[in-house]
Protein backbone atom coordinates (compact mmCIF):
# COMPACT_ATOMS: atom_id res chain seq x y z
CA UNK A 1 0.00 0.00 0.00
CA UNK A 2 2.75 2.33 0.66
CA UNK A 3 4.78 1.81 -1.79
CA UNK A 4 1.86 2.65 -4.38
CA UNK A 5 0.74 5.87 -2.56
CA UNK A 6 4.63 6.86 -3.29
CA UNK A 7 4.31 8.58 -6.73
CA UNK A 8 1.02 9.96 -5.64
CA UNK A 9 2.59 11.08 -2.03
CA UNK A 10 5.89 12.39 -3.95
CA UNK A 11 3.51 14.91 -5.84
CA UNK A 12 1.39 15.59 -3.15
CA UNK A 13 4.55 16.79 -1.13
CA UNK A 14 5.74 18.45 -4.17
CA UNK A 15 2.58 20.61 -3.82
CA UNK A 16 2.63 21.24 -0.31
CA UNK A 17 5.86 21.80 -0.09
CA UNK A 18 6.93 23.77 -2.55
CA UNK A 19 9.88 25.26 -0.26
CA UNK A 20 11.77 22.07 0.74
CA UNK A 21 14.91 21.34 -0.96
CA UNK A 22 14.15 18.63 -3.36
CA UNK A 23 10.16 19.38 -4.20
CA UNK A 24 9.33 20.33 -7.20
CA UNK A 25 7.47 23.74 -7.59
CA UNK A 26 4.29 23.64 -8.03
CA UNK A 27 2.77 26.87 -10.01
CA UNK A 28 0.20 28.86 -11.97
CA UNK A 29 0.71 31.30 -15.16
CA UNK A 30 -1.25 33.36 -16.85
CA UNK A 31 -1.45 34.62 -19.68
CA UNK A 32 -1.34 38.38 -18.24
CA UNK A 33 -2.34 39.84 -15.47
CA UNK A 34 -3.37 43.32 -16.80
CA UNK A 35 -6.44 43.69 -18.83
CA UNK A 36 -7.94 46.67 -20.55
CA UNK A 37 -11.18 46.76 -22.74
CA UNK A 38 -14.83 44.39 -22.19
CA UNK A 39 -15.03 41.02 -23.24
CA UNK A 40 -10.87 39.94 -21.39
CA UNK A 41 -10.20 36.34 -20.80
CA UNK A 42 -6.71 35.25 -19.42
CA UNK A 43 -5.71 31.75 -20.26
CA UNK A 44 -3.93 29.87 -17.28
CA UNK A 45 -1.31 26.93 -17.41
CA UNK A 46 -1.03 25.25 -14.19
CA UNK A 47 1.89 22.92 -13.93
CA UNK A 48 4.20 21.05 -11.10
CA UNK A 49 7.71 21.66 -12.51
CA UNK A 50 11.43 22.56 -11.41
CA UNK A 51 12.23 25.49 -13.72
CA UNK A 52 10.05 28.59 -13.91
CA UNK A 53 8.00 28.44 -15.96
CA UNK A 54 8.74 25.24 -18.13
CA UNK A 55 5.79 22.49 -17.84
CA UNK A 56 7.38 19.58 -18.14
CA UNK A 57 7.06 17.44 -15.06
CA UNK A 58 3.01 16.53 -14.17
CA UNK A 59 0.02 19.02 -14.98
CA UNK A 60 -1.28 20.54 -11.66
CA UNK A 61 -4.12 18.50 -11.55
CA UNK A 62 -7.34 20.80 -10.36
CA UNK A 63 -10.97 19.75 -9.66
CA UNK A 64 -13.49 19.71 -12.04
CA UNK A 65 -10.99 21.00 -14.84
CA UNK A 66 -9.94 19.07 -17.53
CA UNK A 67 -10.14 14.52 -17.07
CA UNK A 68 -7.45 14.18 -14.25
CA UNK A 69 -4.93 11.54 -15.68
CA UNK A 70 -5.28 7.98 -14.84
CA UNK A 71 -3.16 5.73 -12.91
CA UNK A 72 -2.06 2.54 -14.77
CA UNK A 73 -3.20 0.51 -12.28
CA UNK A 74 -6.70 1.65 -12.32
CA UNK A 75 -6.88 2.87 -8.71
CA UNK A 76 -8.54 5.95 -7.93
CA UNK A 77 -5.79 9.02 -7.13
CA UNK A 78 -5.51 8.98 -3.43
CA UNK A 79 -6.72 11.78 -2.40
CA UNK A 80 -9.19 14.94 -3.84
CA UNK A 81 -7.52 16.96 -6.15
CA UNK A 82 -6.26 20.74 -5.43
CA UNK A 83 -9.47 22.87 -5.50
CA UNK A 84 -9.03 26.26 -7.86
CA UNK A 85 -11.20 29.02 -6.64
CA UNK A 86 -11.49 32.36 -8.65
CA UNK A 87 -12.57 35.36 -6.89
CA UNK A 88 -14.34 38.22 -8.39
CA UNK A 89 -13.61 41.85 -7.48
CA UNK A 90 -17.51 41.67 -6.46
CA UNK A 91 -16.57 38.55 -4.33
CA UNK A 92 -18.71 36.20 -6.25
CA UNK A 93 -16.74 32.95 -7.16
CA UNK A 94 -16.68 32.17 -10.95
CA UNK A 95 -15.77 28.89 -12.92
CA UNK A 96 -12.66 28.42 -15.34
CA UNK A 97 -13.69 27.53 -18.84
CA UNK A 98 -12.25 25.24 -21.34
CA UNK A 99 -10.56 23.03 -19.32
CA UNK A 100 -7.96 20.90 -20.10
CA UNK A 101 -5.27 18.37 -18.20
CA UNK A 102 -2.10 17.08 -20.95
CA UNK A 103 0.80 15.46 -20.42
CA UNK A 104 2.67 18.09 -18.40
CA UNK A 105 0.25 21.26 -17.44
CA UNK A 106 -3.87 21.89 -16.61
CA UNK A 107 -5.11 24.71 -19.18
CA UNK A 108 -8.24 26.71 -17.83
CA UNK A 109 -9.58 29.95 -19.11
CA UNK A 110 -10.95 32.75 -17.09
CA UNK A 111 -13.40 35.30 -18.84
CA UNK A 112 -12.87 38.35 -17.01
CA UNK A 113 -16.07 40.50 -17.03
CA UNK A 114 -15.42 42.97 -14.52
CA UNK A 115 -13.74 45.81 -13.79
CA UNK A 116 -11.00 45.41 -10.96
CA UNK A 117 -8.59 42.60 -9.50
CA UNK A 118 -9.77 38.93 -9.77
CA UNK A 119 -7.61 36.11 -7.42
CA UNK A 120 -7.03 32.72 -8.44
CA UNK A 121 -6.62 30.52 -5.31
CA UNK A 122 -5.82 27.08 -5.03
CA UNK A 123 -5.60 26.55 -1.05
CA UNK A 124 -7.56 24.04 0.61
CA UNK A 125 -7.70 21.97 4.72
CA UNK A 126 -4.39 21.47 6.08
CA UNK A 127 -3.08 17.77 4.96
CA UNK A 128 -1.14 15.89 7.42
CA UNK A 129 2.41 14.09 6.75
CA UNK A 130 4.07 11.65 8.82
CA UNK A 131 7.65 10.56 8.37
CA UNK A 132 8.87 7.09 10.41
CA UNK A 133 11.29 4.32 10.42
CA UNK A 134 10.07 1.07 10.72
CA UNK A 135 13.00 -1.65 11.27
CA UNK A 136 15.54 1.20 10.12
CA UNK A 137 13.77 1.85 6.87
CA UNK A 138 12.16 5.43 6.11
CA UNK A 139 8.46 5.62 5.84
CA UNK A 140 6.01 7.93 4.99
CA UNK A 141 2.64 7.87 5.65
CA UNK A 142 -0.48 10.77 4.08
CA UNK A 143 -3.75 10.97 5.80
CA UNK A 144 -6.25 12.77 7.98
CA UNK A 145 -4.71 13.53 11.57
CA UNK A 146 -7.05 11.46 13.21
CA UNK A 147 -6.06 8.05 11.34
CA UNK A 148 -2.42 8.54 12.32
CA UNK A 149 -2.33 6.56 15.60
CA UNK A 150 -3.82 3.75 13.74
CA UNK A 151 -1.86 4.26 10.66
CA UNK A 152 1.19 3.86 12.08
CA UNK A 153 3.24 0.83 13.45
CA UNK A 154 3.78 0.38 16.86
CA UNK A 155 7.42 -0.20 16.58
CA UNK A 156 7.66 3.36 14.38
CA UNK A 157 10.59 5.20 15.55
CA UNK A 158 11.41 8.96 14.54
CA UNK A 159 8.02 9.55 14.12
CA UNK A 160 7.40 13.24 12.71
CA UNK A 161 3.98 14.29 12.20
CA UNK A 162 3.69 17.39 10.45
CA UNK A 163 0.90 19.51 9.30
CA UNK A 164 1.17 21.64 5.48
CA UNK A 165 -0.85 24.15 4.66
CA UNK A 166 -0.40 25.60 1.26
CA UNK A 167 -1.58 28.63 -0.66
CA UNK A 168 -0.55 29.48 -4.15
CA UNK A 169 -2.53 32.89 -5.99
CA UNK A 170 -2.09 34.39 -8.88
CA UNK A 171 -3.89 38.14 -9.47
CA UNK A 172 -5.11 39.48 -12.53
CA UNK A 173 -6.88 42.56 -12.94
CA UNK A 174 -9.53 44.40 -15.68
CA UNK A 175 -9.08 48.50 -15.15
CA UNK A 176 -7.99 49.81 -11.77
CA UNK A 177 -6.97 47.83 -9.15
CA UNK A 178 -9.10 46.78 -6.03
CA UNK A 179 -8.52 45.04 -2.80
CA UNK A 180 -11.70 43.44 -2.51
CA UNK A 181 -9.76 39.51 -2.60
CA UNK A 182 -7.61 40.40 -0.11
CA UNK A 183 -9.84 39.95 2.68
CA UNK A 184 -8.26 37.21 4.53
CA UNK A 185 -9.07 34.23 5.61
CA UNK A 186 -7.30 33.76 8.89
CA UNK A 187 -6.04 30.30 8.04
CA UNK A 188 -2.54 29.79 7.26
CA UNK A 189 -0.25 31.74 5.37
CA UNK A 190 -1.62 34.89 3.40
CA UNK A 191 -0.15 37.57 1.42
CA UNK A 192 -1.87 41.46 2.30
CA UNK A 193 -0.40 43.99 0.18
CA UNK A 194 0.94 47.32 0.69
CA UNK A 195 1.84 47.09 -3.24
CA UNK A 196 -0.90 45.60 -5.30
CA UNK A 197 0.28 43.10 -6.61
CA UNK A 198 -0.62 44.39 -10.33
CA UNK A 199 0.81 47.26 -10.12
CA UNK A 200 4.39 45.51 -10.06
CA UNK A 201 7.55 48.01 -12.12
CA UNK A 202 10.94 46.72 -12.64
CA UNK A 203 13.27 49.26 -10.74
CA UNK A 204 10.64 49.82 -8.06
CA UNK A 205 9.99 48.73 -4.64
CA UNK A 206 7.04 46.45 -3.78
CA UNK A 207 6.09 45.94 0.16
CA UNK A 208 3.90 42.77 0.96
CA UNK A 209 2.75 42.11 4.56
CA UNK A 210 2.45 38.26 5.11
CA UNK A 211 -0.10 36.57 7.89
CA UNK A 212 0.21 33.73 9.41
CA UNK A 213 -3.53 33.30 10.73
CA UNK A 214 -4.74 36.76 9.87
CA UNK A 215 -2.14 37.88 11.94
CA UNK A 216 1.23 39.71 10.49
CA UNK A 217 3.80 36.92 10.97
CA UNK A 218 7.56 37.75 11.30
CA UNK A 219 10.51 36.16 10.35
CA UNK A 220 8.63 34.45 7.31
CA UNK A 221 11.49 33.59 4.49
CA UNK A 222 10.27 35.15 1.22
CA UNK A 223 11.81 33.92 -2.43
CA UNK A 224 11.21 35.76 -5.29
CA UNK A 225 12.65 34.20 -8.65
CA UNK A 226 11.96 35.12 -12.11
CA UNK A 227 11.23 32.95 -14.45
CA UNK A 228 12.73 32.08 -17.87
CA UNK A 229 15.71 29.65 -15.09
CA UNK A 230 15.97 26.83 -18.43
CA UNK A 231 18.11 29.88 -20.28
CA UNK A 232 20.74 31.46 -17.82
CA UNK A 233 22.95 29.92 -14.99
CA UNK A 234 22.04 31.86 -12.06
CA UNK A 235 18.34 31.33 -10.00
CA UNK A 236 19.36 35.29 -9.51
CA UNK A 237 16.39 34.60 -6.94
CA UNK A 238 16.47 37.39 -3.84
CA UNK A 239 15.63 36.49 -0.24
CA UNK A 240 14.55 38.36 2.50
CA UNK A 241 12.41 37.80 5.25
CA UNK A 242 9.53 39.53 7.40
CA UNK A 243 10.17 42.08 10.03
CA UNK A 244 8.37 42.59 12.95
CA UNK A 245 5.64 43.75 11.46
CA UNK A 246 5.14 41.25 9.17
CA UNK A 247 6.43 42.93 6.12
CA UNK A 248 9.16 42.37 3.34
CA UNK A 249 10.12 44.87 0.20
CA UNK A 250 11.44 43.95 -2.70
CA UNK A 251 13.23 45.72 -5.60
CA UNK A 252 12.80 44.48 -9.06
CA UNK A 253 15.70 44.26 -10.91
CA UNK A 254 14.10 43.06 -14.13
CA UNK A 255 10.47 42.96 -15.77
CA UNK A 256 8.65 39.66 -16.06
CA UNK A 257 6.86 36.66 -14.52
CA UNK A 258 8.03 36.06 -10.90
CA UNK A 259 7.80 33.36 -8.55
CA UNK A 260 6.93 34.45 -4.71
CA UNK A 261 7.58 31.72 -2.22
CA UNK A 262 6.59 32.12 1.28
CA UNK A 263 7.38 29.81 4.09
CA UNK A 264 6.76 29.28 7.92
CA UNK A 265 7.79 26.36 9.91
CA UNK A 266 6.48 26.01 13.21
CA UNK A 267 7.57 23.22 15.85
CA UNK A 268 7.07 24.75 19.30
CA UNK A 269 3.83 24.37 21.00
CA UNK A 270 2.32 21.85 19.07
CA UNK A 271 0.05 19.71 20.08
CA UNK A 272 0.43 15.81 20.20
CA UNK A 273 0.88 13.96 17.64
CA UNK A 274 1.76 16.82 15.57
CA UNK A 275 5.56 17.86 15.57
CA UNK A 276 5.75 20.27 13.34
CA UNK A 277 3.47 22.84 11.35
CA UNK A 278 4.17 24.33 7.67
CA UNK A 279 2.52 26.84 6.01
CA UNK A 280 3.69 27.94 2.50
CA UNK A 281 2.41 30.70 0.04
CA UNK A 282 3.28 31.08 -3.21
CA UNK A 283 2.36 33.46 -6.04
CA UNK A 284 3.34 34.17 -9.72
CA UNK A 285 3.32 37.72 -10.25
CA UNK A 286 4.00 39.78 -13.27
CA UNK A 287 6.14 42.82 -12.98
CA UNK A 288 6.00 45.37 -15.57
CA UNK A 289 8.70 46.93 -18.01
CA UNK A 290 8.75 50.93 -16.92
CA UNK B 1 6.58 77.64 -37.13
CA UNK B 2 4.17 77.07 -39.34
CA UNK B 3 2.43 80.20 -41.23
CA UNK B 4 -1.24 78.61 -40.42
CA UNK B 5 -0.71 79.14 -36.74
CA UNK B 6 0.42 82.32 -36.94
CA UNK B 7 -3.14 83.80 -38.21
CA UNK B 8 -5.01 82.96 -35.33
CA UNK B 9 -2.10 83.77 -32.87
CA UNK B 10 -2.18 87.61 -34.59
CA UNK B 11 -5.41 87.53 -33.75
CA UNK B 12 -5.66 86.77 -29.93
CA UNK B 13 -2.05 87.56 -29.31
CA UNK B 14 -2.89 90.90 -26.89
CA UNK B 15 -5.56 88.70 -25.50
CA UNK B 16 -4.95 87.39 -22.04
CA UNK B 17 -6.52 83.93 -22.13
CA UNK B 18 -5.08 83.37 -25.65
CA UNK B 19 -2.17 80.98 -23.78
CA UNK B 20 -2.25 77.39 -26.16
CA UNK B 21 -0.31 74.75 -26.74
CA UNK B 22 0.27 72.98 -29.65
CA UNK B 23 1.79 69.34 -29.44
CA UNK B 24 3.50 67.89 -33.01
CA UNK B 25 3.83 64.49 -32.60
CA UNK B 26 5.70 62.52 -35.99
CA UNK B 27 4.82 58.73 -36.56
CA UNK B 28 7.52 57.81 -38.26
CA UNK B 29 7.61 55.17 -41.59
CA UNK B 30 9.33 52.32 -40.50
CA UNK B 31 10.43 49.76 -42.96
CA UNK B 32 8.23 46.72 -41.57
CA UNK B 33 6.50 43.61 -43.34
CA UNK B 34 3.59 44.01 -41.31
CA UNK B 35 2.90 47.77 -40.17
CA UNK B 36 -0.08 48.56 -38.21
CA UNK B 37 -0.70 52.24 -37.28
CA UNK B 38 0.66 53.08 -33.57
CA UNK B 39 -1.82 53.46 -30.72
CA UNK B 40 -0.43 56.31 -29.09
CA UNK B 41 -1.06 58.38 -25.77
CA UNK B 42 -0.21 62.13 -25.03
CA UNK B 43 -0.54 63.17 -21.43
CA UNK B 44 1.06 65.69 -18.97
CA UNK B 45 2.94 64.61 -15.82
CA UNK B 46 4.57 66.69 -13.13
CA UNK B 47 7.22 65.00 -10.32
CA UNK B 48 4.07 63.52 -8.77
CA UNK B 49 2.71 61.88 -11.87
CA UNK B 50 0.08 62.18 -14.14
CA UNK B 51 -1.74 65.61 -14.06
CA UNK B 52 -4.15 65.14 -17.42
CA UNK B 53 -4.17 63.33 -20.96
CA UNK B 54 -4.36 65.05 -23.86
CA UNK B 55 -5.19 61.85 -26.22
CA UNK B 56 -5.20 58.92 -27.23
CA UNK B 57 -5.35 57.07 -30.31
CA UNK B 58 -6.63 53.73 -31.17
CA UNK B 59 -8.74 51.44 -32.64
CA UNK B 60 -12.14 52.98 -32.32
CA UNK B 61 -14.07 51.19 -34.95
CA UNK B 62 -13.59 47.61 -33.91
CA UNK B 63 -16.04 45.16 -33.39
CA UNK B 64 -16.81 44.60 -29.57
CA UNK B 65 -14.15 47.44 -28.67
CA UNK B 66 -12.15 45.41 -29.45
CA UNK B 67 -9.60 47.95 -30.07
CA UNK B 68 -9.49 48.57 -26.42
CA UNK B 69 -7.51 45.05 -25.65
CA UNK B 70 -4.57 46.49 -26.47
CA UNK B 71 -4.66 49.85 -24.50
CA UNK B 72 -2.73 48.17 -21.89
CA UNK B 73 0.23 47.59 -24.14
CA UNK B 74 0.53 51.77 -23.87
CA UNK B 75 1.68 50.59 -20.52
CA UNK B 76 2.90 53.03 -18.93
CA UNK B 77 -0.60 55.56 -19.99
CA UNK B 78 -2.71 52.75 -18.24
CA UNK B 79 -0.92 52.40 -15.62
CA UNK B 80 -1.01 56.33 -15.07
CA UNK B 81 -4.65 56.99 -16.80
CA UNK B 82 -5.99 54.71 -19.06
CA UNK B 83 -6.76 52.16 -16.51
CA UNK B 84 -9.33 54.22 -14.28
CA UNK B 85 -11.04 55.67 -17.13
CA UNK B 86 -14.31 54.67 -19.11
CA UNK B 87 -13.47 54.63 -22.72
CA UNK B 88 -13.57 55.85 -25.02
CA UNK B 89 -13.87 59.54 -23.68
CA UNK B 90 -15.29 62.64 -25.24
CA UNK B 91 -12.27 64.91 -26.67
CA UNK B 92 -9.85 62.55 -25.26
CA UNK B 93 -10.10 59.75 -27.88
CA UNK B 94 -9.06 59.44 -31.31
CA UNK B 95 -8.57 56.88 -33.98
CA UNK B 96 -5.25 55.49 -34.97
CA UNK B 97 -3.21 58.06 -37.16
CA UNK B 98 -0.91 57.24 -40.19
CA UNK B 99 2.51 58.16 -41.03
CA UNK B 100 3.04 61.94 -41.09
CA UNK B 101 2.78 65.04 -38.29
CA UNK B 102 -0.18 65.33 -36.44
CA UNK B 103 -0.60 68.62 -34.98
CA UNK B 104 -2.76 68.94 -32.13
CA UNK B 105 -3.57 72.81 -30.66
CA UNK B 106 -4.76 72.90 -27.30
CA UNK B 107 -6.32 76.34 -26.14
CA UNK B 108 -6.47 77.75 -22.86
CA UNK B 109 -9.70 76.55 -21.78
CA UNK B 110 -9.10 73.02 -22.37
CA UNK B 111 -9.73 71.01 -19.34
CA UNK B 112 -6.49 69.81 -19.12
CA UNK B 113 -4.88 73.63 -19.61
CA UNK B 114 -7.39 75.35 -17.44
CA UNK B 115 -6.52 73.36 -14.53
CA UNK B 116 -2.69 73.10 -15.20
CA UNK B 117 -1.05 75.81 -12.16
CA UNK B 118 2.33 77.22 -12.83
CA UNK B 119 4.98 75.11 -12.69
CA UNK B 120 7.37 72.77 -14.11
CA UNK B 121 6.16 69.48 -16.11
CA UNK B 122 6.94 67.36 -19.01
CA UNK B 123 4.60 66.25 -22.14
CA UNK B 124 4.72 62.58 -22.28
CA UNK B 125 4.39 60.61 -25.38
CA UNK B 126 3.86 56.93 -25.32
CA UNK B 127 3.62 54.97 -28.86
CA UNK B 128 2.39 50.76 -28.86
CA UNK B 129 2.11 48.89 -32.47
CA UNK B 130 0.80 45.88 -32.64
CA UNK B 131 3.68 43.57 -33.92
CA UNK B 132 5.88 46.32 -33.25
CA UNK B 133 7.62 48.20 -30.70
CA UNK B 134 6.97 50.57 -27.70
CA UNK B 135 8.41 53.89 -26.80
CA UNK B 136 7.82 56.52 -24.65
CA UNK B 137 9.48 59.99 -25.12
CA UNK B 138 9.14 63.18 -22.24
CA UNK B 139 9.71 66.87 -22.93
CA UNK B 140 10.04 68.96 -20.09
CA UNK B 141 8.17 72.40 -20.34
CA UNK B 142 7.68 75.31 -17.86
CA UNK B 143 3.47 76.29 -17.57
CA UNK B 144 2.43 78.87 -18.16
CA UNK B 145 5.51 80.76 -20.61
CA UNK B 146 6.35 84.74 -20.57
CA UNK B 147 7.36 84.47 -24.31
CA UNK B 148 6.41 81.72 -27.07
CA UNK B 149 8.49 78.40 -26.13
CA UNK B 150 9.01 75.84 -28.53
CA UNK B 151 10.13 72.09 -26.99
CA UNK B 152 11.77 69.32 -29.21
CA UNK B 153 13.02 66.21 -28.92
CA UNK B 154 13.19 63.06 -31.31
CA UNK B 155 11.71 59.18 -30.93
CA UNK B 156 14.21 56.70 -31.84
CA UNK B 157 12.14 54.09 -32.89
CA UNK B 158 7.87 54.19 -32.90
CA UNK B 159 8.01 58.19 -32.26
CA UNK B 160 9.35 60.90 -34.94
CA UNK B 161 9.74 64.10 -33.79
CA UNK B 162 7.54 65.68 -31.07
CA UNK B 163 7.75 68.91 -30.44
CA UNK B 164 5.15 71.40 -28.40
CA UNK B 165 4.93 74.61 -28.49
CA UNK B 166 3.18 77.00 -25.50
CA UNK B 167 1.93 81.04 -26.32
CA UNK B 168 2.00 82.47 -23.61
Amino acid sequence: MLKQLTRWTALAIAVTLPLSANAHRAWMLPSTTVVSGDNAWISVDAAVANDLFYFEHHPLVLEGIGQPPQRADGNARPRAANRLVITAPDGEEVAAQNGHVGKYRSVFDVEITQKGTYKLAVAGAPRYFARYKENGEERRWMGELADVGDALPANAQDVQVSQMESRMEVFVTSGEPTDSVFAPTGQGLELQPITHPNDLFAKETAEFVFLLDGKPAAGVEVNVIPGGIRHRDGLNDIRQTTDADGKVAFTWPSAGFWWLEAKVVQEDGMQAPLTQRRATYSATLEVMAP
Amino acid sequence: MRTWFLLPLAAFAAHASAAEMTVSVEVPRLAVAEYHRPYVAIWIENGEGHVADLSVWYDLKLQDNEGEKWLKDMRQWWRRSGRSLALPVDGLSGATRPVGEHSLTFPADHSALAALKPGDYQLVVEAAREVGGRELVRLPFSWPVADQTEHQVSGKTELGNISLNIQP
